[in-house]
Parts: C-alpha cells; sequence; structure tokens
C-alpha cells in the first residue's frame, strides 16, 4: 500500500485528487492545478512535501570531512545556517539524486533528498559514512510544509510565535533558522521567496489548519511541477539521472571544483569529461506557437535531429508551452520539436524562463 | 468523483458526447467525466471545416496540464463548424462541458443509435473511477 503522510486527511477533506508519487499517495491537485499555480505566482500557497526524505548527521567534525567527499558542491562553503543544493553522484559523475544540504552548526547537518530516490540514496550513503565513521539518522518522525509565494512571509505572522517569525524575517534566501525547536529554511521548489518548515509528525496537522486559516490556499504536485520548471529547476529523473553527469544537466554550477585538491566522488569522471569536452547542453525551450510541450519529444534544428525534450508543460504564467532540453552543444537561437509528429518552432532561452 | 451524465446524450467509450440536432447535424464534446480525469485544459487543436471523417477517426486533439488526448469522431460525416472560442479558451470544456465547452458539428448521414445510452455511459465512467482511470492519468510529478 502507498505511504501517507500526516496529512493524508487533511487532502481527501480539501477534495484533493490523490496519485501514486514514489510510492506516496500526494496531492496532485485540490480542483485546480493552475489556479493553484497562480496562487503561488501572485499570493501564497502550501505544499505538503512531508515524503521528502530527511537525513540528519549530528556530529559537525567527522560530517564534514564525509560530506566533502560525497557531495559534489563543497559543504566548506557553508557555515552554520545556510543551506547548499548539490548532486550526489557516483564514480561515473551520474547523478544519484540532487538534494539540500543545511549547516546547523553544533547540531551537524541535514540533509534532504528525494522520495523517490530514497532506498538507493540510503544505501549509497550509508557504508560510505560508516567508513567515515559517521553517524546518521533518518528523520522520518518529521514533516515538511512548504509555504510558497510573494506573501508566504507576511502570512507566517498568525501561525508562528513572533520570535520565530522575526528570525525568518531577518534570514536571507537559502538560509535556515531553529526556533523553539522548529526548523525553517527559506528554500523551496516553486523559484518564489518562501519557506519550508519541518515540525514533528505530531504537530504537522495543526500546522496546517493554522496556515490554512491564515489564507494560505492548498496546492497540489501538480502546481509544483509547472512552477519549478517555470523557474528553471532540474526535476530528478527527467532532467538528470544516473546516466548523466551535472555537466550535461545544466548543474555544473553546482559542482566546486576548487579547491582542486578536494577529492569527491565522481570527480575524476567530470575531470575527465570537461577535458574531453562537454558533448550537450541542457537548454530551455519557449514554444512559438500555440500547444503544450512534453518529456521525451525530439528537438531538431534545421534537419538535424540534436536532442530531446526532458521536461515539458505548459507554462501557466507566460501562458506558451515551455521545456528543458538536452541537446548537443553549439544549438542556434531556434529549434524545432517534434510535437505529435508536427515540427514546432521554439526560442531557445536561458533558464529561468519566470523570473523572479 | 460524480460528474454529470445527461440523459438526452449519446456517449462514445472513447468519452465524446454527441447529440443530434437538426438536418443531420451532430454537436461533439467531451464528457463531464473526461474533463475531471484530464484537468485544466490548456490547448485545443481543431479540425479543419470541410474535413471528412469517419467513425472512431481522430480529429481533434485536447491537451490538459496532464496530457494530450485525441477527440474520436462518433459518427461518419464531414466537419461543419467548430468551437472557435476554444483556442484563447480552453477552460470553456471545464467549466461547461455539454454547453459553451462543445467542440465541433459533424454533418451526418447516419443516426446515433449505435453509441452508448447515459446508463451504459455511466457504468463505464464508474469503472474507471474505481481503477483510477489508467489511461487518462499519468505524469511524472515533482518531488
Amino acid at each position: 500500500m502507498a505511504k501517507r503522510t500526516p496529512l493524508y486527511d487533511r487532502h481527501l477533506a480539501q477534495g484533493a485528487k490523490m496519485v501514486d508519487f514514489g510510492g506516496w499517495d500526494m496531492p496532485l491537485h485540490y480542483g485546480s492545478q493552475l489556479q493553484e499555480h497562480h496562487q503561488v505566482r501572485n499570493a501564497a500557497g502550501l505544499f505538503d512535501v512531508s515524503h521528502m526524505t530527511i537525513v540528519d548527521f549530528p556530529d559537525p567534525a567527522p560530517t564534514r570531512i564525509f560530506l566533502r567527499y560525497l557531495l559534489a558542491n563543497d559543504v566548506a562553503r557553508l557555515y552554520p545556517g545556510k543551506a547548499l543544493y548539490t548532486c550526489l553522484l557516483n564514480e561515473a559523475g551520474g547523478v544519484i539524486d540532487d538534494l539540500i544540504v543545511y549547516d546547523r552548526g553544533e547540531s551537524g547537518y541535514r540533509l534532504v533528498l528525494n522520495a523517490a530516490t530514497r532506498d538507493k540514496d540510503l544505501a549509497w550513503i550509508a557504508p560510505i559514512a560508516a567508513r567515515f565513521n559517521v553517524v546518521w539518522q533518518e528523520r522520518d518522525d518529521l514533516a515538511m510544509l512548504a509555504v510558497q509565494g510573494p506573501e508566504a512571509l507576511a502570512k507566517l505572522d498568525a501561525v508562528l510565535d513572533a520570535d520565530t517569525v522575526a528570525a525568518v524575517r531577518a534570514s536571507r534566501r537559502f538560509h535556515a533558522v531553529e526556533s523553539h525547536g522548529l526548523f525553517i529554511a527559506r528554500t523551496g521548489y516553486t523559484g518564489e521567496d518562501g519557506v519550508e518548515i519541518l515540525p514533528l509528525i505530531a504537530e504537522a496537522c495543526a500546522l496546517w489548519d493554522r496556515l490554512l486559516a491564515s489564507g494560505v490556499a492548498p496546492c497540489g504536485l501538480g502546481a509544483r511541477d509547472t512552477l519549478r520548471l517555470e523557474a528553471g529547476m532540474n526535476l530528478y529523473g527527467n532532467d538528470m539521472d544516473e546516466t548523466t553527469t551535472p555537466l550535461v544537466s545544466g548543474l555544473g554550477w553546482t559542482v566546486a571544483w576548487q579547491p582542486a585538491d578536494r577529492d569527491f566522488i565522481g570527480r575524476a569522471a567530470l575531470e575527465q569529461q570537461r577535458a574531453a569536452g562537454v558533448p550537450q547542453t541542457l537548454i530551455g525551450l519557449v514554444l512559438e506557437e500555440r500547444g503544450v510541450l512534453r518529456s521525451h519529444q525530439t528537438v531538431y534544428d534545421g534537419d538535424c535531429e540534436i536532442g530531446v525534450t526532458t521536461s515539458g508543460a505548459f507554462s501557466p504564467t507566460m501562458n506558451r508551452g515551455i521545456a528543458l532540453a538536452r541537446v548537443t552543444v553549439g544549438v542556434s537561437d531556434r529549434c524545432q520539436v517534434d510535437v505529435r509528429g508536427k515540427r514546432l518552432s521554439a526560442r531557445v532561452v536561458k533558464p529561468p524562463f519566470v523570473a523572479r | 468523483m460524480s460528474s454529470t451524465i445527461p440523459t438526452d446524450l449519446r456517449y462514445t467509450e472513447t468519452h465524446e458526447w454527441a447529440l443530434l440536432q437538426d438536418e443531420g447535424i451532430v454537436t461533439v464534446g467531451i464528457t463531464d467525466h473526461a474533463q475531471h480525469l484530464l484537468g485544466d485544459l490548456v490547448f485545443v487543436e481543431l479540425p479543419e471545416i470541410g474535413r471528412v471523417v469517419t467513425a472512431a477517426e481522430s480529429c481533434a486533439v485536447i491537451e490538459s496540464v496532464k496530457a494530450a488526448s485525441d477527440i474520436f469522431s462518433p459518427v461518419d460525416g464531414a466537419v461543419v463548424e467548430v468551437n472557435e472560442l476554444l483556442t484563447d479558451n480552453p477552460e470553456l470544456i471545464n467549466e461547461d462541458p455539454y454547453g459553451e465547452g462543445w467542440i465541433m458539428r459533424i454533418k451526418t448521414s447516419a443516426t446515433l443509435d449505435g453509441l452508448l445510452d447515459a446508463a451504459a455511459y455511466e457504468a463505464i465512467a464508474v469503472d474507471e473511477d474505481e481503477d483510477e482511470a489508467g489511461s487518462l492519468t499519468s505524469a511524472k510529478l515533482a518531488g
């Protein structure tokens, strides 16, 4: 049976259309995915993302050494309260998962990984952690609620105590605060300002109810997908996986090459690919005519097949079809996408599609 | 999910509704059940006027936030009118599937006797609700 978050009954009560996602029974939408998308762009929306995998490493010193080896980005760039986006690579430089690591100072480090990749992530991490004598703990006692949108922070006044709200306001994007035992990060997957709050499961429903009462609308994973795509954020399993490196996935910026003597898993393979010339790149496409782009559509430059879309959708904000596509390097500023047998013209852009 | 299935219409197994009016003109749209399953409609590709179609032939495409779906002609005939409003307002299909959200009109000499009546269509729709409507739900989702 599919796993349920502590908010499952709340979703049903809100009239959610539930779907299986990575073994979890999750809300796709609560009536209209488009309205939920606009709600987040224009006001504030609430997402249950309790299916995400949360892993804590309580000992900062050994964990720092371990994570500098485990992750392609460098946790030496962190300081207490700062978050870092990074890939978890295999030896071939393929992406096992993408994740956010939070520096919690003396409390150690917290990793938030994808839900669908949980088992293989933990199976990969566990033996390496053992080698480094690093202890870790999966935090399946925590839920995760994302409040996203231009009004997200303002909505917190009626929901959290004054100290906590002040601390969140004083923090910056991609930072986290911990106040009265509650972990609150200024992170998300929508391109909007907002927070991800990690309450104990026992407190998740009460927090959800207070957020709804403050006027934040519940939003499903459908809107989350179009929001992240407009924001130019990759989706694991679509835009990168174990057969692709960060360098061909638009994620070269997340690889910390310096210092040159830091050994991390996948480094040798990435250096080899870089030296040989990176063959492909991830680009953004905006359809110039009416229509919708989807993943797995073939991309052409004239008569020449140059790649494939990895994520595609109808952008509610732009009112156009948009996609990420992996293509051979050197593409011109226009290409064509095979949409159900028709070649439609698309403009090549550098994501994000919707800048905030 | 409870969806509306008017008794004065005829239906296909592929979720079109059909209404035979005067002079052999059949109006075609998709059912309330189908629009529920598809979610918000964002694009409609209409057939050209005059196109000759056979029953069960794909002659239009509608795309929702979730997936693209073919619209099949319920009868043999020729397309005589399309709902141009849908080009800029595909959401009419969600809001009023049996009214403002009609898709096309087909001139035919056929009857609708071979199509499903409301009770027969309802049986199909109920079955699909129970097995979570495999063909119309899809989607990799963010997470």
